[in-house]
């Protein structure tokens, strides 16, 4: 299998999916409906030979083809993927086919265009997860942002075009800085492939500033507190496929940059700011998560729980840096950016879930105030169920997925230092009590009125894309070493990079 | 040079084979349109079409081959024959964008097509300058013409205003680049740019030098409609018929560079170090000033006048990174910003019809629900503006940026970026109107023209070609200075 170029295809079959779905036309919604979940499905399945011919054992990229692109500026069309890349675009491939499934009924308007923006935004996905050439990364980076500004602008809620310039403009504000830092290690290495990035010595001042760009625009797109104003913005205005894509993957890609680009390329300045980020990270697991609990909207609530959760990802990442450095634990320093990684994959699954279950709400109320609902549980049985087990795991309860990185993380924190990991685990506190307190007012209880009365459990679509969210939270919860399996030689080779300074 | 210029030999001729061919052309053009009716006039219109095509072919084949002819007053060159091609094909455009616009309005008389084709001309002369007398005739050919065509519809009070306002102004600028010119000659003691810069480093007359440096560097920035003398962008654009602007907002920008390129390194080589730093200033300048008077601009082409600016700034950045790699961006730059000017007032004359101009950015609401496909091409016109990629106004921002850094300005690419980021504003509001408001009025219809649909969109999707397929385009551009 490995001679096909599995990558591109994955890349570029949703692109033209995007394209042929566009070609239907919003006259023929039902044809544009088949169409894209045709090459969803299409793709979803083209990523299973992806996991299959992956050889577990080794750290290199794999699949890599490499082409040259745009020789008068050395710049390659190199893809390649290692075990990181390839949860994330696992991850990327099923979310896709469950937001096409999800949004079956709920679109009306403008089929076609909603459905088309979504396969477009899946192969830009997929090459973020597998360029590995810095301005190809680049290209698919910023490309997203026009498929994701009209999703949230065409399809959003009253405050539509505020939530999407916002966050239109806050990514471009932290990526151009990105690509300034990326040409100057153009032009001081000589070359765009990432891998020559990372064996370029750097003096600390040039680590340092770097630094800064490649946080700048990473922080905006995880979003780190205090830059991520735009999100609760965009999650509550965005429509409810606009909102899993953007919790489930979008906000994965900055984690992931954190990864590829502020590791291994500028170790010693990361190191040297490793307090900053994990400072950052726990203001936003305490302080967003206590943000969360007043909320009055519902996708508010869960886009603020993403903000708290995502600052695991970025702790479990910098507290790495300083294990390493200062303590000497590479073990440890291992188990916080698997626990970062795990936490990326299973809030994907998480949010995703959850943004889905508001959808499946406010489908039929066109409401996601919590003051609207409450004792849904007494016409919505099923639906519940669902939401109870997403919201155990969002708070983060032994068996889910949400358990397992959140753990991991804070396992490595505490070896840091007792007051970071009770800092962080906190957020277990903080997590339990705006997610079950949410439920509380939403789905138990008396029927909050005469609306809520009325509600229709699940149909056969809704079961079908909570179900598979709820396989995946509960599989990745109760075994996640496959996960674990397929990370590590990567994250090994992270930890070993990490070790080495640069200077 | 006397005795030289007396008898030229025939084959010094023989590089200016194009410019002679559009003269020709011109000039038969006008005789031959005393001869046609109002019915047959699209004869006029598609010889002169006919002839730029011919004019870039004879130039992609080389014809009358290179050289410094006429004691070195015109010089051809690869970088030449590169930006007259482009100044043909883009004048080419435009005149195929304008026939429907200009035609329902009554105002194609076969005086425009001339007056296009001899603004060429001025144009190809400015590029193959080698010397000031040379630049300065190219410039006022290209000048006069532009006047003309901007007053061609005399009925209209903004048309006329606006040709004033041109005229005043620009007879002003050339006034700044002659006394700067004539500052020059007396110091160098040559008009020939080569032998200027021979001249430059040891001059005794060197304050006398850099006066007229400077005087020359504000006639052309005035040109160019760089901050701080854009004053005159935004009125004429605004102004003048919108395939008016189309061509003088694209074109005549390649031919700017072109006279940037041979004023600064052909005749001010040796000064580098003295005007490096006044482009770098403008460039700042222009990138703030444009961007952020184009956020508060409702008309669309005012806005589009403003982000021309910018863009100028930009172009800027190139030049004043300097170096084979700084001109070659700024080239590349000029030329991308050529094709995406076409496209962006194309999209202006493609929801205009007679009597009513699609100019105000509230005309393109809605437009998504009545022509989707207009919308998505007017969409990449926009992203490309605002520099996302993968559309061709991204590379041009990220060669002039490399271009900046390595010729030492950080300072500068930093500025350029934070304004590319202001700048993606306005152009969203573009795409937000057509994709999220719902119509306002009478609804804004998109022409249903063939010919002009077929233009418009092999326009704006070349945006997408040449911004995954750049790499030949570059190419040129570097063997330009190679």
């Amino acid at each position: 299998m490995t001679h096909w170029p599995l990558l591109s295809i994955l890349i570029w079959l949703p692109i033209l999916g995007g394209v042929c779905t566009l070609l239907a036309g919003n006259a023929r919604p039902g044809a544009a409906r088949w169409i894209a979940l045709g090459f969803a499905v299409a793709t979803f399945l083209c990523s299973i030979p992806l996991f299959m011919g992956f050889d577990l054992a080794s750290p290199a990229m794999q699949y890599v083809e490499q082409l040259a692109w745009l020789p008068a500026y050395d710049i390659q069309y190199h893809l390649g993927a290692d075990g990181i890349s390839l949860a994330l675009i696992g991850l990327t491939t099923l979310t896709t086919v469950l937001v096409l499934i999800g949004a079956w009924g709920a679109i009306d308007k403008r089929v076609s265009q909603y459905y088309a923006a979504f396969m477009i935004l899946e192969g830009l996905m997929i090459g973020v997860f597998s360029a590995l050439d810095a301005i190809l990364f680049y290209v698919f980076f910023e490309g997203m942002l026009i498929p994701m500004f009209i999703i949230i602008g065409v399809w959003g809620g009253p405050r539509r075009v505020y939530a999407s310039v916002k966050f239109f403009l806050y990514t471009f504000l932290g990526s151009v800085f990105m690509l300034v830092g990326l040409v100057y290690l153009y032009l001081k290495g000589g070359s765009w492939q990432l891998a020559d990035m990372a064996a370029l010595p750097l003096t600390i001042g040039e680590q340092t500033w770097l630094f800064f760009a490649f946080l700048v625009a990473f922080a905006v797109k995880v979003p780190m507190f205090p830059v991520h104003t735009w999100l609760p913005d965009a999650h509550v205005e965005a429509p409810t496929g606009g909102s899993v894509i953007l919790a489930a993957i979008m906000l994965k890609i900055g984690g992931y940059g954190f990864l590829r680009f502020v590791l291994p390329i500028v170790p010693d300045a990361g190191h040297d700011y490793a307090w900053l980020v994990i400072a950052l990270s726990l203001v936003a697991v305490v302080y967003v998560g206590l943000v969360a609990l007043v909320q009055e909207d519902m996708k508010k609530l869960i886009a603020y729980s993403s903000v708290s959760h995502m600052g695991f990802v970025t702790l479990g990442t910098f507290i790495a840096f300083a294990l390493v450095r200062d303590v000497g634990a590479e073990d440890a320093a291992r188990l916080g950016m698997q626990g970062a990684m795990v936490q990326m994959i299973s809030h994907g699954f998480v949010s995703g879930a959850m943004f889905s279950c508001v959808g499946v709400l406010y489908d039929r109320m066109h409401s996601r105030m919590i003051r609207d609902y409450g004792g849904v549980a007494n016409v919505m049985p099923w639906f519940a169920m669902f939401w109870v087990l997403f919201a155990m795991a969002n708070s983060g309860l032994p068996g889910t997925s949400g358990f397992v990185g959140e753990f991991m993380v804070i396992l490595a924190a505490f070896q840091h230092s007792p007051l970071v990991g009770f800092a962080a685990a906190a957020t277990l506190i903080i997590g339990a009590g705006y997610t079950l307190w949410l439920t509380k007012r939403v789905i138990w209880g008396e029927v909050g009125n005469a609306h809520v009365a009325e509600l229709e459990d699940l149909n056969g679509r809704e079961w079908l894309v909570l179900g598979v969210f709820a396989a995946g939270v509960l599989v990745l919860g109760v075994w996640p070493k496959p996960l674990i399996d397929l990370m590590e030689p990567s994250i090994a080779q992270l930890a070993a990079q990490l070790a080495a300074t640069k200077l | 040079m006397q005795a030289t210029l007396a008898t030229p030999a025939a084959s010094e001729f023989l590089p200016l084979i194009p410019e002679l061919v559009l003269v020709g052309s011109a000039f038969a053009l006008l005789m031959l349109d005393l001869f046609l009716n109002e019915k047959q006039r699209v004869v006029t219109h598609l010889l002169a079409v006919a002839s730029l095509v011919l004019v870039a072919a004879l130039l992609v084949a080389g014809t009358g081959g290179q050289g410094a002819v006429l004691g070195g007053m015109f010089i051809r060159d690869n970088m030449a024959d590169v930006l007259k091609i482009g100044t043909c094909v883009v004048s080419a455009i435009a005149l195929l964008y304008g026939w429907p616009f200009l035609r329902e309005r009554g105002l194609y008389k076969g005086e425009i097509a001339v007056l296009m084709l001899f603004a060429v001309v001025g144009m190809m002369l400015l590029v193959s300058a080698g010397s000031l007398v040379m630049v300065y005739l190219g410039l006022e050919l290209l000048a006069l013409c532009s006047y003309a065509l901007v007053a061609i519809d005399r009925d209209s009070p903004l048309a006329s205003e606006a040709a004033m306002k041109y005229f005043v102004l620009g007879a002003l600028a050339s006034g700044m680049l002659l006394y700067g010119m004539s500052l020059v000659y007396g110091a160098s003691g040559s008009i020939d740019l080569a032998t200027i810069a021979a001249n430059a480093a040891d001059a005794e007359q060197r304050t006398m030098l850099l006066t007229g440096m400077a005087f020359m560097l504000a006639g052309f920035a005035f040109k160019f409609g760089a901050a701080p003398f854009h004053m005159w962008v935004p009125d004429v654009y605004q102004g003048a018929p919108t395939p008016i602007t189309l061509f003088i907002g694209s074109a005549p920008k390649l031919a700017a560079f072109a006279m940037a390129m041979r004023l600064l390194e052909v005749g001010m080589g040796p000064l580098a170090e003295h005007w490096r730093p006044l482009l770098a200033i403008l460039a700042a300048l222009s990138l703030v000033i444009g961007n952020l008077v184009a956020l508060v601009q409702a008309n669309l082409k005012r806005m589009l006048a403003y982000s021309t600016v910018s863009h100028v700034g930009f172009l800027f950045m190139g030049l004043a990174g300097g170096g084979a790699i700084g001109y070659a961006a700024a080239m590349f730059y000029a030329l991308s910003y050529a094709i995406m000017a076409t496209a962006a007032f194309g999209a202006i004359i493609l929801l205009s019809r007679r009597g009513f101009e699609a100019d105000r950015i509230e005309d393109f609401k809605g437009l998504n629900a009545r022509d989707p496909w207009t919308a998505g091409l007017v969409l990449c016109v926009m992203a490309s503006l605002a520099g996302v990629p993968p559309f061709l106004g991204f590379w041009s921002k990220l060669v002039v940026l490399r271009a900046a850094i390595e010729g030492g300005m950080l300072w500068l690419a930093i500025v350029g970026i934070v304004c590319a980021v202001i700048g993606a504003f306005y152009y969203l509001r573009v795409i937000k109107a057509m994709y999220f408001d719902e119509p306002v009025g009478e609804p804004v219809v998109p022409r249903t023209d063939r010919t002009l649909r077929v233009v418009f969109g092999v326009n704006a999707l070349a945006l997408l070609a040449f911004g995954v397929f750049w790499s030949p385009f570059m190419a040129w551009c570097q063997q330009a200075f190679a």
